[in-house]
């Protein structure tokens, strides 16, 4: 039983161009203590589908279907209370921009201590002091007890992203979402970051669901992948298997589209075009990446390929009408790096 | 507060003369004032602290820091956006640090910029056309009907299509908005091209679309550039020769090749180890160097070494008492500003804290 199993979610916008059908048939799962990582370029849907689980969508302006099942609950069928409850305690979020989800206006201490006291009746408010001030040295800031008395604007942008990891964990969550966590960050804190989200979830032993477009990022932490594009999932696995023998060819642009510090190539292979919009009647009948794709065949045109089991791994999914042995020939193409000179 | 003097440095490379773009110890100071009718200074923030290279007619010169490092300030000095404070910076054997605006005039035609941030960079109330041939109207380079005729050809060139000329910037995604941009910069036949971070804010795929295009355009047009970027993944694709910079000052520069396989400041170690590989098993094998803490304040800078306090290797009464100067290490043509360069690359954790003194070549160095 897996802690969290996303089945058929779908969330539309009504906006003023139209229907937007942002999330649009994704599954997926987490295990206890492990990581599954979302990649996908902008407006790829993987941020709407988090909010989604979390119940952070505007409920006038959006409908969503489907079920997120958190240990055995509906997430989307939760009454508004009983969602309180759960967010910030058993699930927590940790956002993009450090610099905008802290109130600017409290101590980074009083903002600690309100996630506390207000999932924790029986806790009073010293007990919770001083484990703001423990989740502080645990995410590494010196001198935490000082520190807490101090406002964000007073913390660097790595030490604010820290602060919002020391307030998602405080509850000891049992997944923790993170959405781009160290998109804003240098390369050296990222690494800091990074690190410190892996030590805490061998600690804490939380589930993690990081979003990120940085297939870099998601080879280090994950343990399972879900490549999405135009709404949908287009490829997921074990990352192991999904790096040494990608199987869409959205998945070989994105990682043929990534310069290396391990490999030498004159040119990156490029996905031509933009992401299509996502407004219902303008999303590409058939497969949706097949406008941009370099292997479309007239069948894509016409007939969106189903989400299938890979030969040989039955772990790993993609939904792409090539033939298996031409997916294997480019994906081997795609590690010895000759890929680029065809695109 | 005692400020360790910027010490006068000896240019650690040999310019030939035929250099491009040469900026020598250049320094860019932001003053700190208190007081409302009295204004007096209380310090400054030092973006930029003598920062010396030369830039090859042709080549790429990647520029790799953390935020706040200085390289923006530094890109923003040389193309005269910004004054130095102190230094010179030598454009086509020219010293255009002290040309007031109207000589500054038809230089600025041969050197151009791409900004980070395709959305704030284009005017949002003129017509695309407009935009692009403005820098031509500058100039006075043709008639109207030329000047169209010369933007339609760039917007091609950029891989637009020609009749976007009469449209707006928030019809285009960031990629084209980009490719606005780098039309824009190219216009008027520039020698050097300055980009500033120019795909930090673009996706992937579209971020190897800006890349694919700068270099083409580079190996058709002849151009120079000057890449400013924070991810070294994109530094090390583009570059021909890398400069890194911390806290305002360069801390090593090198050939590509030099830098990336055989790095020797502490810094560009720790960096190149922080770089998440997209490749699962190697990205685990390998063993990471991880700093600690954040760049310190450019106001207050720490003394004598700027890396000591996160450095790995630092050795206390020499490190933070003695300026490491920017000299010789390794192979020709490597510089580096450390005393206890690593020896090899990669290295391990415990080799990492082990420093050993600079081998001669390094310590003799403000000798020659």
């Amino acid at each position: 039983m897996a802690l969290l199993e996303v089945n058929d979610l779908r969330t539309q916008f009504k906006t003023d161009d139209g229907v937007v059908l942002a999330v649009d048939g994704v599954s997926f799962s987490v295990e206890k203590g492990q990581t599954l990582g979302i990649v996908g370029e902008s407006g790829s849907g993987k941020s709407v589908t988090c909010l989604t689980i979390m119940g952070l969508n505007n409920r006038r302006t959006s409908h969503s279907t489907g079920e997120a099942r958190f240990k055995d609950e509906n997430l989307l069928k939760m009454s508004p209370k009983r969602l309180r409850e759960v967010r910030g305690n058993e699930i927590s979020m940790i956002f993009q921009d450090p610099m905008t989800s802290l109130n600017p206006v409290h101590t980074v201490g009083r903002q600690l201590v309100e996630a506390v006291l207000l999932h924790n009746d029986d806790v009073t408010k010293s007990q919770a002091k001083a484990r703001s001030v423990e989740l502080l040295k645990a995410v590494g800031i010196p001198r935490a007890e000082r520190r807490t008395e101090d406002y964000p604007h007073q913390f660097s942008g790595g030490m604010r992203q820290r602060v919002m990891i020391a307030m998602a964990l405080i509850n000891n969550p049992d997944l923790l979402i993170a959405d781009e966590p160290t998109t804003a960050l240098d390369v050296t804190t990222q690494a800091q970051i990074l690190n410190l989200m892996h030590k805490l979830q061998q600690d804490f032993g939380s589930a993690i669901l990081m979003i990120t477009h940085d297939l870099g990022v998601v080879a280090e932490i994950a343990d399972d992948v879900v490549v999405m594009y135009a709404a949908r999932v287009q490829e997921q696995g074990k990352v192991e298997n999904l790096f040494q023998r990608p199987q869409h060819p959205y998945t070989w642009g994105l990682l043929g589209s990534l310069p290396r510090l391990d490999q030498n190539v004159e040119r990156l292979v490029q996905i031509p075009g933009q992401p299509p919009s996502l407004l219902d009647g303008r999303i590409p009948p058939g497969c949706r990446f097949h406008p941009r794709c370099a292997y479309v065949m007239d069948v894509c045109k016409r007939v969106e390929p189903k989400l299938e089991p890979t030969q040989g791994d039955d772990q790993h999914f993609n939904r792409c009408h090539l033939d298996q042995d031409v997916k294997d020939r480019e994906a081997a193409k795609l590690a010895s790096g000759a890929l680029a000179e065809a695109s | 507060m005692a400020q360790v003097a910027v010490q006068p440095q000896e240019q650690p490379f040999e310019t030939t003369g035929d250099e491009l773009l040469v900026v020598d110890n250049v320094t860019k100071y932001f003053p700190i004032t208190r007081g409302i009718i009295f204004q007096k200074q209380i310090g400054a923030v030092k973006a930029v602290d003598g920062v010396s290279f030369a830039v090859r007619e042709g080549e790429t010169l990647g520029v790799v820091g953390e935020s706040g490092c200085g390289k923006s300030t530094m890109a923003r000095c040389v193309m005269r956006l910004l004054e130095p404070t102190s230094g010179r910076i030598v454009f086509r054997n020219r010293d255009i640090t002290k040309l007031s605006r109207a000589q500054m005039r038809p230089i600025r035609r041969e050197m151009m910029m791409v900004f980070q941030d395709p959305y704030a960079s284009l005017n949002a109330r003129k017509r695309v056309g407009f935009i692009v041939a403005e820098a031509l109207e500058v100039h006075k380079l043709g008639t109207p009907q030329e000047v169209k005729r010369r933007v339609q050809e760039l917007l091609e060139v950029v891989g637009l299509n020609p009749e976007h000329y009469n449209r707006f910037p928030h019809e285009f995604s960031g990629g084209q908005r980009q490719r606005i941009g780098v039309a824009r910069a190219l216009a008027v036949n520039p020698k050097l091209i300055v980009c500033d971070e120019p795909v930090s804010a673009l996706d992937v795929s579209v971020q190897a679309q800006i890349l694919n295009l700068l270099k083409d355009l580079q190996r058709d047009f002849g151009l120079t550039y000057v890449f400013i970027a924070h991810d070294l993944n994109v530094v090390r694709h583009i570059s021909d020769r890398v400069m890194v910079m911390y806290l305002g000052k360069a801390v090593e520069l090198a050939t590509r090749d030099q830098l990336y396989i055989e790095p020797k400041h502490p810094y560009t170690g720790a960096l190149l180890s922080a770089v998440p590989i997209p490749d699962p098993e190697l990205g685990r094998a390998r063993k990471q160097v991880v700093l600690e803490g954040d760049v310190p304040s450019p106001i207050n800078p720490p003394s004598a070494c700027r890396f000591h306090p996160r450095c790995p290797r630092f050795v206390q009464g020499h490190c933070d008492v003695e300026e490491p100067l920017l000299g010789p290490i390794g192979a020709r043509g490597h510089v580096g500003a450390c005393h206890y360069p690593l020896e090899r690359w990669p290295i391990s954790d415990e080799d990492f804290r082990r420093p050993k003194p600079a081998p001669a070549v390094a310590a003799a160095e403000p000798a020659d």
